[in-house]
């Protein structure tokens, strides 16, 4: 990536309060969908995939229900789908329970202009008509350049266009699960 | 009767004489009047003068294949143009190979093509004569008519002669008007469809190959048809470490027969072929490394005596094409001599050697005793060169009219600044002379 | 094994790295997904032209090309040998220069004489995917034929024992042996050719595979047999005598399947000669994955497609979320 090094880095949430921030959000999705009827989780490849199983786990524990999951590998709905080299792998996309009905909950990192929820959308109504899709975020960036809000925010972060919001999980190769904030 | 000639202040390279200094030398009445060594001057009063600038002052190079496309083909290259291209190449004689159309069997077309060549007033040009009518190798051809029409060898040109029965005969034939044979040696059978040389590369390539036995098998049987008929015979353009071994041995048993390599085979391999440029598609095929080393080795050692270049012009609608269509053939006159001083530049060859080949070893084929010697008294047909000079071959400083050269756009060095045939100037690179 | 995403063009399988045959291969299983969805398309290719030039004719190939396009989005134009221009005499060049003109991304090309990509891939702008030339190369089909084995056996690379493969046939003048010797060799496979002597090209040896007259010694304890078309043009020439002593001598029939692995695949580039390189009930046996690989050659071309689109394209954005 071709951006100017970062020299400020601030932690956003630490380990813990990352697990915080997702019992908050397992309890909001609970409240919006009384006993998880009809909903399943789907993960937006790379960070939003362990994101949603975590989540999952969550909303088990608290339901004795599986949530049903799915994930979603956004590289060929991308609008610059053909810039620059081809990512190295193009991950797994898949739904483990019928698209036709389900009110589908996207699960995702971080939010920033939107695009890539954009291609989710994309992906997920080629799969079948679903009731209804929402999206959780972990981080809210601003700087959207489509009309998307999430209906789930787990923390808002202020930012300009030059910075990087990063969510590192032990689950995707990391140390530790952390969310920082990188400046110029 | 014109003016005297002095070519002054170069390094006189004379295979004939094996002298090899700085001289000068002065032409009268369109033969070497006197060479004159180291640094005197000759007295110029009344002469024209050619001021060497320290180049090469040698004989001039003599082709025993060039395949000029006139009557036939001439929008490929016509006898004035190939006549032309050799001057600038620094060949004052080229044989003009008998692959015409129609084929130069007959003295009608033998004449056509000698007049055409005094027309053009530039290299001399000497037909050579098809050993059989149509070049199909079932009935002899008129040697003698068109021996006294100017042919002075006979060749099998592109066209192989199968029946060792009718090789015997043209052989026999061709002793008969104390005519040279210039074969290209091949079976048909087993080089019929194929590329380029047989090996790991053509299986990579998947590109129908030409084994090295296919030229081989049928050198052995031209050399043991030269005994049996002590024909005066001349391998062309060989290719393969094999047939080098072959010639070897037969001079070894007191045989009189010679043999060439082309500049091309001289310099290039097989790994030309790679990319599947068609400007390196020629026959014989390129072949390996070791087949190059010894035909160098062939020239050193002097089982070769000459360089010939199968200069074979081809258009470009015949060139711009998938590897398999496109017409085989490299232009050679232009380019042989800097492909010639790589060797000499290399170490491998020395002035010397690459001089004989280029114009005493062909002439002493062609046996007539005109040209490939500076010594007092021989025709005046000499070629000075600038042995290191860059140039690059383009469509614009090649004077042959195609350009189907694998070295097009490539920086060569050495290049033939002056020409001289019979004592006239020709040809020269710079503009005239004082 | 480290991964090279970068392709320009699909010339053939000897020029590219094990990384790059590894990365095409990756990408092919997820294209193969999108296959197997209700909606077989995903929008990646949208906008691009992809021209299918099929000189020499294949009604399956260019199908598979031309269904793997249109999978990606893209828009696909075919011209075949008997393109009107083509009969009146116009020149590989030319007519690819034409072509050329409707400004496509992407130029499939299958053609009978070796080089011919590679003469077009110096001439125009297109990327050029190379869908067999002469006896040179056909890497799609030998990428599809890896897959395949791969669905089957595991990864090709880095196994205890080598995969065993055995390719039986006219070596010499197979494209798909060929592609097949780059590929399996630049993956570390065993791979053993078994045919007359007539029928196996020079030196091939040095490629690195292990050369046997007897089609009985290639075959015994293969993982994988693949069995090349004989053609009928070729019998009673000066390369074998007939199909009846072709089909005794190195046929694929039971009891020389019994020499291979008991779970061996059974491979056929196609189209089959039923009786002469294989038996009937071979190929439509429980050992054959024949028509698996004609499936598999659609994402594999997917594969192909997608990743030769990236060619010449600006650098990658900066991160998009």
């Amino acid at each position: 990536m071709s951006q100017a090094p970062f020299s400020i880095e601030t932690t956003i949430a630490d380990s813990q309060k990352v697990d915080a921030i997702l019992d908050r959000l397992a309890d909001e999705i609970l409240a919006a969908h009384p006993k998880c009827e009809g909903i399943a989780l789907v993960g937006i490849y790379t960070a939003g995939v362990p994101l949603s199983q975590r989540l999952q786990q969550r909303l088990e524990a608290k339901t004795g229900t599986s949530v049903p999951m799915g994930m979603i590998d956004i590289t060929l709905y991308r609008d610059d789908a053909l810039d620059g080299l081809p990512s190295p792998v193009v991950g797994e996309t898949r739904f483990d329970f019928p698209v036709e009905g389900t009110q589908i909950i996207l699960v995702d990192d971080v939010l920033y202009t939107g695009r890539t929820v954009r291609a989710a959308l994309d992906a997920v109504v080629d799969f079948g008509r679903p009731k209804v899709i929402k999206l959780l975020v972990l981080a809210d960036r601003g700087h959207r350049e489509f009309p998307i809000e999430a209906n789930f925010v787990g923390v808002r972060v202020e930012t300009s266009k030059r910075d990087s919001v990063k969510l590192s999980l032990p689950e995707i190769g990391n140390e530790t699960a952390c969310l920082k904030h990188f400046q110029p | 009767m014109e003016q005297d000639l002095i070519v002054t202040n170069g390094r006189i390279i004379d295979p004939a004489s094996g002298k090899d200094e700085m001289g000068s030398l002065r032409v009268h009445d369109g033969h070497i009047a006197e060479v004159v060594w180291g640094g005197d001057a000759l007295s110029g009063e009344g002469a024209r003068v050619i001021d060497a600038q320290g180049g090469w002052i040698t004989p001039g190079f003599i082709d025993l294949r060039t395949h000029l496309r006139e009557p036939g083909e001439e929008w490929k290259e016509t006898v004035e143009s190939g006549a032309h291209a050799a001057l600038a190449g620094g060949y004052t004689s080229i044989c003009a190979s008998p692959d015409t159309i129609p084929v130069n069997d007959e003295a009608s077309v033998t004449n056509l093509i000698r007049q055409r060549g005094e027309a053009a007033n530039a290299a001399r040009v000497y037909p050579v004569a098809a050993a059989t009518t149509g070049q199909r190798g079932e009935n002899l051809a008129d040697l003698g008519d068109m021996k006294a029409a100017g042919a002075v060898a006979v060749s099998n040109g592109e066209r192989p002669i199968s029946s060792a029965r009718m090789m015997r005969r043209v052989m026999e034939y061709s002793r008969t008007f104390d005519l040279p044979l210039m074969t290209s040696s091949f079976d048909l059978s087993l080089s019929e469809g194929g590329l380029m040389n047989e090996g790991l590369l053509s299986t990579i390539m998947g590109l129908a190959p030409i084994p090295s036995e296919a030229e081989t098998i049928a050198v052995a049987r031209d050399i043991e048809l030269a005994a049996l008929t002590g024909a005066r015979v001349h391998l062309s353009r060989l290719s393969t470490a094999g047939s080098v071994r072959l010639l070897r041995a037969a001079q070894k048993r007191g045989l009189n027969i010679t043999g060439d390599a082309t500049p091309h085979h001289l310099t290039l391999t097989e790994e030309a072929n790679k990319t599947y440029d068609t400007n390196t598609k020629v026959f014989p095929p390129l072949r390996t490394e070791q087949d190059r080393q010894a035909l160098i080795e062939g020239l050193r050692d002097g089982t070769l005596s000459c360089v010939a270049t199968d200069h074979l012009p081809q258009n470009i609608a015949d060139k711009e094409l998938e590897f398999v269509y496109a017409q085989a053939g490299i232009l050679g006159l232009e380019t042989a001599f800097p492909l010639m001083m790589n060797l000499v530049r290399e170490g491998v060859l020395s002035a010397q050697q690459v001089i004989s080949a280029l114009s005493t070893g062909p002439a002493n084929v062609l046996g007539h005793g005109l040209g490939g010697s500076l010594e007092p008294g021989a025709v005046a047909d000499i070629t000075i060169s600038q042995p290191d000079a860059p140039w690059t071959p383009t469509q614009e400083t090649l004077r042959s009219m195609s350009f189907n050269t694998p070295f097009l756009g490539t920086e060569l060095r050495g290049r033939v600044t002056w020409a001289i045939v019979g004592g006239s100037v020709r040809y020269a690179l710079h503009g005239s002379i004082q | 094994m480290e991964q090279d995403a970068t392709l320009e063009h699909l010339l053939g399988l000897r020029h590219l790295t094990p990384g790059q045959i590894r990365n095409i291969l990756d990408h092919a299983k997820r294209f193969k997904a999108i296959n197997e969805r209700k909606i077989k398309k995903v929008p990646t290719l949208r906008g691009t032209t992809v021209v299918n030039f099929f000189v020499e004719p294949s009604t399956r190939t260019r199908t598979s090309f031309e269904i793997a396009a249109k999978r990606l989005s893209a828009d696909t134009l075919s011209f075949s040998a008997s393109s009107s221009s083509f009969v009146k005499g116009e020149t590989l060049l030319d007519t690819a220069r034409n072509i050329e003109a409707m400004q496509p991304e992407i130029l499939v090309l299958r053609h009978k004489a070796s080089g011919a990509p590679h003469m077009l891939s110096r001439a125009i702008d297109a990327a050029i995917v190379n869908a067999g030339d002469g006896y040179h190369e056909h890497p799609t089909q030998a990428l599809l034929d890896m897959f395949t084995m791969e669905e089957h056996k595991g990864p090709i690379s880095n196994r205890d024992v080598p995969l065993k493969v055995a390719i039986v046939g006219d070596i010499a003048h197979s494209r798909v042996a060929r592609s097949n010797i780059h590929g399996l060799t630049k993956l570390g496979a065993d791979l053993h050719l078994a045919g007359p002597a007539t029928m196996l090209p020079t030196a091939v040896e040095s490629l690195g595979v292990t050369v046997h007259y007897s089609v009985e010694d290639a075959l015994k304890d293969a993982d994988v047999v693949m069995m090349l078309r004989i053609q009928k043009e070729r019998m009673g020439t000066d390369l074998f005598p007939n199909d009846r002593e072709y089909a005794r001598m190195f046929g694929l029939d039971k009891k020389r399947l019994q020499l291979a692995k008991p779970d061996a695949l059974v491979m056929h580039p196609g189209p089959i000669n039923r009786g002469i390189e294989i038996q009937p009930d071979i190929a439509d046996g429980p050992q054959s994955v024949i028509l698996e690989q004609v499936t598999n050659g659609v994402a594999v071309r997917m594969a192909v497609l997608y990743l030769v689109s990236h060619r010449g394209r600006p650098a990658a954005p900066v991160e998009v979320q």
